[in-house]
């Protein structure tokens, strides 16, 4: 009954919204708000496997390499900045710096450089992305409780083991904080460097619909961008709980006692 | 962040910029990197100086500037309201979390090509991206607001009688208010990043067309200095909201604990 209640409730609106689009626009006449029904049909008609493979899947692959090394990279630099004090101190302005400009920015620099192929748009993820991973692994590395450094240590828990099992975990909740914010910015940066200059990828073919009038294929791909990003996140959210199962208990556990 | 500043003598954070500067000064002039992919940062600083003294770089600004405050109202004024209203119901918080939930993750700059459509390279199309993105971020933050109100605090003041009006005003809003805060900080930089991205790839007027600008003319000095004030607003906006809320939460710092999103 519960399950049951649970999903009429998650499902209702979205249902309510759904058929209350359908209905509303069947009888449109408005050349950019077309009937869902048109929508739903160039959805099907567009996104054959065909298509998915030449236009989403390079989407797809250049959104995980670049997040990845962001990933990667801004770990790694944010556990070296978070242990060095003066190397914070020298570094934290000019990140904050380069955090607070808007990372498409970026896009016509990085084509200066590695000119307009898969590689700019990788590295063009990986620069917008990388630094709420770098500042928020600072930050986890940085509020390790001392108590637990020096036990660690009075145990001889040092080197590799004393990063892998004392510092990371430690900071992993900031970690994945910074992690999910920068999975939005890729996909924004995605989108945005295939807009720009590109041959193939999800932002390029919904731009080229827009730009030959092409309406209800322009919708259907607005809707599989989002999907995508729906999908993500879920991704994310699963993930995420299971890397941090013992934190979520732990906090349920502190709120339990007050 | 705000703890490593406070604790550091200024010279070594003046050190990084400085460093910055003379890498960016160094690396054109040694041959490392092409000076005309990079020019040397002296050669930006002029480009700077020079764009500063022209009326249409202080429009630019003004345009950006004014597209991101507009949009941020609204989107804190749409957020804040539908957060308390979907907030302090149950049911509507549990008819509307999936639809939340889908909503959010959508890029917005899927919307690009409907903006476009719809306004053009107009104002209407910038606002149309940055309210959308600001809009999320203070509504979840605010929904976790009223979702921290304390049980007791609530039942307290049911059986006092407050009226429902005076429960908002007296024990839901002073919850929420660093939620509501935490909210309006990243929804700024958003708005930012998202006005800035309107301009950039629609066209729109603004900081973002005169990069776009620079870069098609090949004017690559010029296109740096304006990255580089784009970083500054960027800075600016992120000091300003902390400050702020640093003030007007100054009753409340102690006792919240803030939502990492």
């Amino acid at each position: 009954m519960n399950m049951l209640k649970r999903v009429v409730l998650a499902t209702a609106l979205p249902i309510v919204l759904f058929t209350g689009w359908y209905w509303l626009s069947a009888g449109s006449e408005s050349y950019y708000a077309p009937p869902l029904r048109a929508i739903l049909q160039a959805f099907a008609d567009t996104w054959r496997p065909q298509r998915l493979r030449a236009d989403v899947a390079p989407s797809l692959l250049r959104l995980v390499a670049g997040y990845l090394s962001a990933a990667l990279i801004g770990v790694g630099l944010g556990v070296a900045v978070g242990l060095h004090p003066r190397l914070r101190a020298v570094l934290e302005p000019v990140l904050e710096f380069f955090r607070a400009i808007p990372p498409p920015v970026l896009v016509p620099v990085i084509m200066l450089f590695a000119g307009i192929g898969d590689g700019m748009k990788v590295i063009v993820i990986v620069f917008g992305c990388v630094w709420p991973i770098l500042l928020n692994t600072v930050e986890g590395v940085r509020a390790t409780d001392s108590v637990v450094l020096d036990t660690a240590r009075a145990y001889g828990v040092t080197g590799p083991a004393r990063l892998t099992r004392v510092l990371l975990p430690s900071a992993s909740p900031r970690i994945a904080a910074g992690l999910r914010q920068a999975l939005s910015i890729a996909i924004i940066l995605m989108v945005i460097s295939e807009m720009f200059a590109s041959s193939n990828g999800l932002g390029f073919a919904i731009v080229q619909f827009q730009r030959s009038f092409a309406i209800p294929e322009m919708w259907s791909g607005i809707i599989l961008l989002g999907l995508l990003g729906f999908a993500l996140s879920l991704l994310f959210r699963l993930a995420e709980r299971r890397a941090l199962r013992w934190y979520e208990g732990l906090r349920a556990a502190r709120r339990r006692a007050g | 962040m705000t703890t490593a500043r406070r604790g550091h003598p200024v010279p070594l954070a003046l050190a990084g910029p400085a460093g910055l500067l003379l890498i960016v000064e160094a690396l054109p002039r040694l041959g490392l990197v092409d000076a005309r992919y990079l020019p040397p940062a002296s050669r930006i600083a002029t480009a700077l100086a020079a764009e500063a003294a022209t009326p249409a770089f202080w429009q630019a600004v003004a345009d950006t500037l004014y597209a991101w405050a507009t949009g941020l109202l609204i989107a804190v004024v749409a957020g804040v309201l539908a957060g308390l209203v979907i907030g302090s119901a149950p049911v509507l918080r549990a008819l509307t979390a999936s639809t939340v939930e889908f909503l959010r993750p959508i890029p917005s700059v899927a919307l690009i090509p409907v903006a476009v459509l719809l306004y053009g390279t107009e104002l209407g199309s910038t606002l149309l991206l940055v309210c959308y993105a600001a809009f999320w971020q203070v509504l979840v933050q605010v929904l976790y607001g009223v979702a921290d109100v304390d049980p007791v605090a609530e039942e307290t003041a049911r059986s006092f009688r407050f009226s429902a009006w005076g429960r908002v005003r007296h024990v839901l809003w002073p919850t929420a208010l660093p939620y509501v805060f935490t909210g309006i900080r990243l929804a700024a930089s958003v708005a930012l990043v998202l006005a800035v991205t309107a301009e950039l790839v629609i066209g729109a007027p603004g900081l973002g067309r005169e990069i776009a600008t620079a870069q098609n003319s090949d004017a690559v000095p010029t296109m740096y200095a304006l990255i580089v004030v784009t970083g500054a607003l960027g800075v600016v906006i992120n000091l300003l909201t902390r400050t702020g809320e640093r003030r007007l939460l100054a009753w409340h710092q102690s006792v919240r604990g803030e939502v990492a999103v």
